[in-house]
C-alpha cells in the first residue's frame, strides 16, 4: 500500500505543479507583447480595472486572447489524450493525423463554395471536415500499426493542404485572410465569434470526461472488457466523436495547430502512469501551459511582429515527436 | 513467393507493352501541351513545327513552350524513380519522399536561398540540393544507434518534415513581400517560365543519376525482401541502403529545383507501375515513365481545367493525390481491412 500513497501524492505534486505553471503561463500571455507589461500592470488590469492605456490592453487585446489559448489548448490536449487513449497508438494526435486539416479544410471550402461566413455554421463544417479526416484516416491507416496510421495522416493532411491551396488560386481575393488563419495563430480572436464554439467544447470535454472510466477497462484489452460489462465498440466511436468535436472547435477558432495533443499526454504519463482519469484531466490542464508558452515565444522572438502559434508548435512539436519516437518500444529494433 | 521468371528481371512482354504505351502517352501529352495557350496550334502543326517544316511564329511559339513540357516530363521521371527507390527502401507504399520529410528539406533550402541570395535557378537548385542532404544527414544521424532501419526513417521524417515545414513558414513571415510571394508561389509547386536554363541543369542531373540508380536495380529488389535473404545473395545491406538513399534523394533535390517541391508523384508513380505491370518489386522503368506522363498531364490540366485562372502543377498533383488515397479506401475496403 506504501505504493500506492506515493503515486497518489505523486499526482497530487504533479497537479499542483501543472495549476502553477498554468497560472504562470497566464501571466506571461497577458505580461509579453510588443509592448512589455510589468507583472503589476498585468495584475491591475485584471483585478481593479480603471481604464488607463495598459488596462485597456490587458483587458481588450490580451486577456481575449489567452483565453481562447487556455481553452483550444485544453480542447487539443484533450484530444490528443483520448485519441491514444482510443486507438491505443502512442503517436495518434489529431494534428498529426490530418483531422485538424480536415476541419480547416471544410470551413475553406464552405466560404468558397457555398459562401457561408457565420461562424455558428463554419463550426458544423469543421466538425463534418474533422469526422471525414478521422474516418479517412482511420481507414487507410487501420489501426494496429503506429507507422501506418502516421503515414496515411500525413498523406490525408496533404491533400486538404493541397485542395486548400486550390481555393486560394482560384479565389485569391475570398481567401487573403484564409491564409493567415491556415497557418494557426491566436491573433485577432473575438470573444463574440468565440461564444458560438463553447457548445462544441463543452460537449467534446463532457463525453471526454465521462469516457474516462470505460478507456481504463478497454486498456485491459477487448475480451477483458467485455467480461467486466464494458463495451468497447460504443467507447471508442464516442470517444472519436470527442476528438471530432474538440479538434473541429479548436480549429474554427485558431485554424490548425499541431502536436499540443501528441507531447502533453506523453508527458503527463510519464508523471501519472496509465490511469486514463487522470492523464485526461492533466492533460487538459497542461496543454494550454505548452500553448501559451509557445505562442509568448512567437511573440518574443518575432518582435516587433510575431511568429504564429501554428508555426512555434510545428518547430517545437517536431523536435518532441523526435524524442517521442526515440523512445517507443514497437519502433526500436 | 512465385518462382522466378522472366517478370522477375522486369523485362517481360507486359512490362515492355506497358513502358511502350505510357511512353506514347506522353508523347501525345507534350504535342497537346505544346500547342496550348494564348497562342493556340493543332497538334498536327506542332508535329509539322517539331519536325522544321513550320512557320516561323510557330517555331517560336514551340520552341518557347517545349523546355516547359521536357521539364515537366523530367521532373515526373526524377520524382517517380526517388519514390520507388523510397518505397522500396521503407518497405512501405507510403513511404514517398513528399511524405516522409526529404522534399521538404529541399524546400527548405530552396525558399532560403530565393530568400537570401536570390531567384536564379542555379542557385534554388544549390540550396535545394543542399537542404536535401542535409535534411538526410540529419535524419540518418538520429536513427544512428539503430541503422538505417525502415521504421525509424519513417517516423523521424516526419518528425523532421514538421519542423522543416514551421521553419519555412517562419522564413516566409520574416521575408519582403515579393520574395514571400515568389517564394509562396515556388512553394506549391509550378512550371510557369521554365525555360533552358531550368531544362539544361536538370537535364544533365538525370543522365547521371538515374544510370546510377537502375544499375543498382538487382540489389534494391532483394533489399525489398529483407536485409536477411538480401545479405545472403551477396548484396552489401548497409552499403547499398546509403548510396540509393542519396541517389533518391539528389533526384528530389534536382526535381525540386526546377519546379519547386511538387507533392503526391513519388507516392503515386511506383504504385501506378506496379498494378499496371503486376509485377511486384521496384519496377524502376515502368515508373520512370509512369510519373513523367503524370506530370505531364497535370501540367496540362492545370493550363486547361480553369478558363479564369492557370492552376500550379502542384495543386493538381495534390488532388491528383486525393483521387489515389480514395482509391486505396476502395482497395482497403474491398479486402475487408
Amino acid at each position: 500500500m506504501v505504493g500506492t500513497t506515493r503515486r497518489t501524492s505523486l499526482r497530487t505534486v504533479a497537479l499542483i505543479g501543472i495549476v502553477i505553471a498554468l497560472v504562470v503561463a497566464i501571466l506571461l500571455s497577458i505580461g509579453f507583447g510588443s509592448n512589455r507589461l510589468s507583472l503589476a500592470s498585468v495584475l491591475h488590469g485584471l483585478f481593479a480595472y480603471d481604464g488607463t492605456a495598459d488596462d485597456v490592453v490587458v483587458r481588450d487585446d490580451r486577456l481575449p486572447r489567452t483565453l481562447v489559448g487556455v481553452v483550444v489548448g485544453m480542447a487539443l490536449g484533450l484530444a490528443g489524450a483520448l485519441m491514444q487513449a482510443v486507438t491505443r497508438n502512442p503517436i495518434a494526435e489529431p494534428g498529426l493525423l490530418g483531422i485538424n486539416h480536415g476541419a480547416a479544410f471544410a470551413i475553406v471550402a464552405g466560404s468558397a463554395l457555398l459562401s457561408v461566413h457565420d461562424p455558428d455554421q463554419l463550426i458544423w463544417l469543421a466538425f463534418g471536415g474533422a469526422l471525414l479526416g478521422t474516418w479517412l484516416v482511420s481507414v487507410i491507416g487501420g489501426a494496429i500499426s503506429p507507422i501506418r496510421l502516421v503515414l496515411a495522416g500525413v498523406a490525408v493532411q496533404a491533400v486538404f493542404v493541397g485542395l486548400n491551396q486550390a481555393f486560394q488560386v482560384i479565389n485569391t481575393h475570398n481567401l487573403d485572410q484564409m491564409r493567415f488563419w491556415l497557418v494557426g495563430s491566436l491573433v485577432n480572436r473575438d470573444l463574440a465569434g468565440f461564444a458560438g464554439l463553447v457548445p462544441f467544447f463543452v460537449a467534446g470535454m463532457v463525453i471526454a470526461a465521462v469516457l474516462a472510466g470505460p478507456l481504463n477497462v478497454i486498456a485491459l484489452g477487448e475480451d477483458t472488457a467485455r467480461g467486466l460489462g464494458a463495451n468497447p465498440a460504443v467507447t471508442r466511436l464516442a470517444g472519436m466523436v470527442a476528438v471530432g468535436l474538440l479538434s473541429a472547435a479548436a480549429t474554427a477558432a485558431c485554424g490548425p495547430i499541431a502536436f499540443v495533443g501528441l507531447m502533453t499526454p506523453h508527458l503527463v504519463r510519464l508523471m501519472v502512469g496509465q490511469d486514463e482519469r487522470w492523464v485526461l484531466a492533466l492533460s487538459a490542464l497542461s496543454a494550454p501551459v505548452l500553448l501559451l508558452i509557445c505562442d509568448v515565444l512567437g511573440r518574443v522572438l518575432g518582435s516587433p511582429g510575431e511568429i504564429q502559434v501554428g508555426v512555434m508548435m510545428d518547430i517545437v512539436g517536431g523536435i518532441a515527436f523526435v524524442l517521442v519516437v526515440r523512445r517507443l518500444k514497437a519502433v526500436r529494433r | 513467393m512465385t518462382t522466378p521468371t522472366p517478370r522477375e528481371v522486369g523485362l517481360d512482354r507486359r512490362t515492355i507493352v506497358t513502358v511502350a504505351i505510357l511512353a506514347a502517352v506522353t508523347v501525345v501529352l507534350i504535342v497537346l501541351s505544346v500547342g496550348t495557350g494564348d497562342y493556340p496550334m493543332t497538334p498536327a502543326d506542332v508535329v509539322r513545327t517539331l519536325a522544321g517544316n513550320g512557320t516561323k511564329a510557330q517555331y517560336l511559339v514551340v520552341t518557347g513552350r517545349l523546355p516547359r513540357v521536357l521539364v515537366a516530363v523530367l521532373v515526373g521521371a526524377a520524382l517517380a524513380l526517388a519514390g520507388a527507390v523510397f518505397q522500396t527502401l521503407t518497405r512501405n507504399p507510403l513511404g514517398s519522399p513528399d511524405i516522409i520529410g526529404f522534399t521538404t528539406g529541399s524546400a527548405t533550402g530552396g525558399i532560403a536561398m530565393i530568400l537570401l541570395v536570390g531567384s536564379t535557378p542555379s542557385v534554388v537548385a544549390l540550396g535545394a540540393l543542399g537542404g536535401g542532404l542535409l535534411t538526410t544527414v540529419v535524419i540518418m544521424a538520429l536513427c544512428a544507434p539503430h541503422g538505417l532501419s525502415s521504421s525509424r526513417v519513417v517516423l523521424l521524417g516526419v518528425a523532421v518534415s514538421a519542423v522543416l515545414a514551421g521553419v519555412n513558414s517562419y522564413l516566409l513571415v520574416k521575408a519582403s513581400k515579393e520574395n514571400a510571394a515568389r517564394a509562396t508561389v515556388w512553394l506549391v509547386g509550378d512550371l510557369a517560365g521554365r525555360d533552358w536554363h531550368y531544362l539544361v541543369p536538370l537535364a544533365v542531373a538525370l543522365a547521371i543519376l538515374v544510370p546510377a540508380v537502375l544499375v543498382n536495380g538487382r540489389a534494391l529488389r532483394m533489399l525489398e525482401m529483407g536485409d536477411e535473404i538480401a545479405t545472403g545473395v551477396g548484396v552489401a545491406v548497409g552499403r547499398v541502403r546509403v548510396l540509393l538513399l542519396v541517389l533518391a534523394v539528389a533526384l528530389v533535390a534536382a526535381a525540386t529545383a526546377a519546379a519547386g517541391p511538387v507533392p503526391f508523384i513519388a507516392l503515386i508513380a511506383p504504385q501506378v507501375a506496379r498494378r499496371l505491370t503486376r509485377l511486384p518489386g521496384p519496377n524502376l522503368v515502368a515508373s520512370v515513365f509512369v510519373g513523367a506522363a503524370l506530370v505531364v498531364a497535370a501540367d496540362y490540366l492545370g493550363q486547361r481545367v480553369l478558363s479564369s485562372s492557370l492552376l500550379p502543377v502542384g495543386v493538381v498533383a495534390a488532388t491528383l493525390g486525393g483521387v489515389y488515397l480514395v482509391f486505396l479506401l476502395l482497395v482497403g475496403r474491398r479486402r475487408g481491412a
